[in-house]
């Protein structure tokens, strides 16, 4: 943990040479955070550089600059990657050591594994994508400015922060920062007043479900006597806890923090108001980057350090997956707010997820991880249409401003379509292997009857994506067919229009070739690995 | 310290978590609200204490000052975002937001 590593640092190397006392540090390996450091340096140079050019900005400036970086945190965990997986003719920097495998540094209180690793480029295209739509959107709303794009890189910078946390605490500053980043992310449209209703909606709920958090995180550390991942995954292996009120108490209250984040059911009333009213671009990256980086928590608490107390918490996730899948459907279908049924139809993709968590396996890991990668591009893409469609004033969002779309707009509406069908998990796209894969987890898992809830749930939200379907096809207004097409094309900017194609090409591309990403998916494993502290004579137990 | 004594901590840090959750669903003013979610994170922050004396471990009073940034950073957001509704609405309470059907 964090706090014994300071008190454990202190003790063992405050050497005094002429009076002078030298208190070491930790010892932290820069590259395997550079990700995490180029978002943030990212983000902070974006903001002070900004500032030197007064508003003269250059058309798009800073949403290439996001990408940039985006992306280069997404390759800078390219090493790291390869390291993790042993791949050693690749280790050209680390030569003399050739040291392999999943790994912890600062102290414990961070982990690099292939899970960490995996989250962490799945949030770097999540930028990318999210940036991709901002960069019309924010002109055509008039809020062109650095503060989107370095909110947006800095609410990565928390969701990196979770993927790689290996200590509650940190998890819970990592979901801090994201949150707090979106917070304002929601509410910055200053023009729209359903902007800043959903932003301080989201903010009160938000730090509500943050505060039950903290309260479990402080329970499981009062149980356990320690909030390091690794420590209480030894300290539950070698008591048999019977009874703990404590413990039990602590799983449920993260567990409830959790679900809040990934909008699970009794704990989603919040997502439909709050993606209807935020700027679009900004719902694409809730939908998106948070839902993946909560998985990432769930992943990392329940999977990874409470898997061998599984009876306890497996029932609860499966009580919540069945409910999340459900009612998502079946509200979705009764909307007429095309990012009202999106947001639903995300809490049902929501409670797939968690019927991955569930199963407390590798398959089931696996199966997450898959589903959070292609859920971010088939959310992203259908947010970005929606952000085209949304017209001036973001308000465009009823299921009628999508009529005619199909005649006036067809490679828009054709790709609304594969993202929407993709979404439903039809064969060939890349929804299907990520539905087949969380339900075929659960199957292995002896959970046949959420697997089969899971299907019927899927049969249900079909109908949902054909309804949106099937306005596209309508003509639009009542002069039938006679309508003139031009009168009401949509200009679709080039910036979107890539990220839209990207979003499409991957869901078809994944969803034949699904060996392409299942490959990495089923590499992508957490791992609890022990810090290894400086051995020095004497005092190794200082600080507990 | 004696753990009955430890026990009426972590009590009474239950009872003020139980306080502030409670002010949260039921009052209307959200400047009121954000207080009600301060008062509960520092009942977890004495929870937190209270487990480290327990445990006779200094994380637990480490993580405190965690946790206080992080709530420091929240009311500044918290804030922010309530002018920028007070701006355009003024006396507006918890009630007055349903622009957003629920």
């Amino acid at each position: 943990m964090i706090a014994s590593l300071f008190a454990q640092a202190a003790v063992t190397s405050a050497t005094t040479e002429n009076g002078i006392v030298h208190v070491a540090g930790p010892s932290i390996d820069w590259l395997a955070l550079l990700p995490l450091l180029i978002l943030l340096v990212g983000a902070l140079l974006t903001l002070t550089f900004s500032s030197f050019l007064k508003g003269r900005a250059p058309k798009g400036l800073f949403t290439w600059t996001t990408v940039a970086i985006a992306v280069g945190a997404a390759i800078s965990a390219v090493p790291m990657w390869a390291r993790v997986q042993g791949w050693n003719s690749l280790m050209w920097w680390n030569l003399d050591q050739a040291q392999t495998g999943p790994f912890s540094t600062a102290g414990g209180a961070v982990g690099i594994d292939g899970f960490s690793l995996f989250i962490t480029v799945v949030l770097c295209i999540g930028v990318v994508l999210a940036a991709l739509l901002a960069d019309d959107f924010l002109r055509r709303e008039s809020m062109s400015g650095p503060e989107f794009y370095v909110l947006l890189l800095l609410s990565a910078v928390g969701g990196v922060i979770m993927a790689m946390s290996n200590d509650l605490i940190v998890l819970f500053i990592g979901l801090e920062t994201l949150s707090i980043a979106v917070y304002v992310l929601a509410g910055m449209n200053l023009r729209r007043v359903q902007s800043q209703e959903s932003g301080l909606k989201y903010f009160i709920l938000g730090a509500f479900s943050s505060a039950f958090l903290l309260y479990g995180i402080a329970m499981l550390y009062g149980a356990t006597g320690s909030t390091n991942f690794v420590d209480i995954r030894e300290f539950m292996a070698s008591v048999v806890p019977i009874h703990n009120g404590l413990l039990l108490m602590g799983l449920v209250l993260v567990l409830v923090g959790l679900a809040f984040k990934i909008s699970a059911v009794p704990f989603h009333a919040w997502s439909p108001d709050v993606y209807d009213g935020a700027p679009t671009p900004a719902t694409a990256w809730m939908a998106a980057g948070v839902k993946a980086a909560a998985v990432a928590g769930l992943v990392r608490v329940f999977m990874l350090t409470f898997s061998n107390y599984a009876s306890t918490w497996k029932p609860i996730m499966y009580v919540l997956a069945i409910l999340s899948m459900v009612v998502g459907a079946s509200l979705a279908i009764v909307q007429s707010n095309v990012k009202r049924m999106l947001a639903y139809s995300s809490i049902s993709h929501a409670g797939f997820i968690l019927m991955a968590v569930q199963a407390n396996s590798g398959n089931g890991i696996t199966a997450a991880a898959f589903y959070v990668a292609v859920y971010t591009f088939m959310v992203a893409g259908s947010f970005g249409v929606a952000t085209i469609v949304g017209r001036k004033g973001d308000g465009n969002h009823e299921l009628s401003d999508y009529q005619g779309l199909v005649r006036s707009n067809p490679w828009l509406a054709g790709s609304f379509i594969l993202l929407l069908l993709a979404q439903a998990g039809v064969p060939f796209t890349a929804g299907f292997f990520a539905k087949f894969l969380a339900i075929t987890a659960a199957a292995d898992a002896h959970a046949v009857p959420l697997a089969l809830v899971a299907m019927v749930s899927a049969v249900i939200s079909a109908f949902l994506y054909l309804r949106i379907i099937v306005a596209m096809f309508m003509s639009g207004g009542d002069d039938g067919l006679e309508d003139v097409p031009h009168a009401n094309r949509l200009r679709v900017p080039m910036a979107a229009g890539l990220a839209i194609g990207i979003c499409v090409l991957v869901s078809v591309v994944y969803g034949l070739f699904p060996d392409l990403l299942l490959h990495n998916a089923r590499a992508a494993t957490p791992a609890a690995v022990q810090f290894e502290r400086p051995v020095s004579a004497g005092s190794t137990t200082a600080g507990g | 310290m004696g753990s009955n004594l430890s026990l009426a901590y972590l009590m009474l840090s239950a009872i003020l978590f139980v306080i502030g959750g409670v002010g949260v669903l039921i009052r209307r003013n959200p400047l009121v609200m954000i207080m009600c979610v301060e008062l509960m994170l520092n009942a977890v922050n004495l929870t937190f204490v209270t487990f480290g004396k327990m445990l006779n471990d200094i994380s637990g009073q480490i993580i405190v000052f965690f946790v206080m940034v992080v709530a420091a950073a929240e009311v500044v957001i918290g804030l922010a975002l309530i002018v920028a509704m007070a701006r355009r609405r003024p006396g507006a309470t918890a009630d007055d937001l349903r622009t957003l059907r629920g």
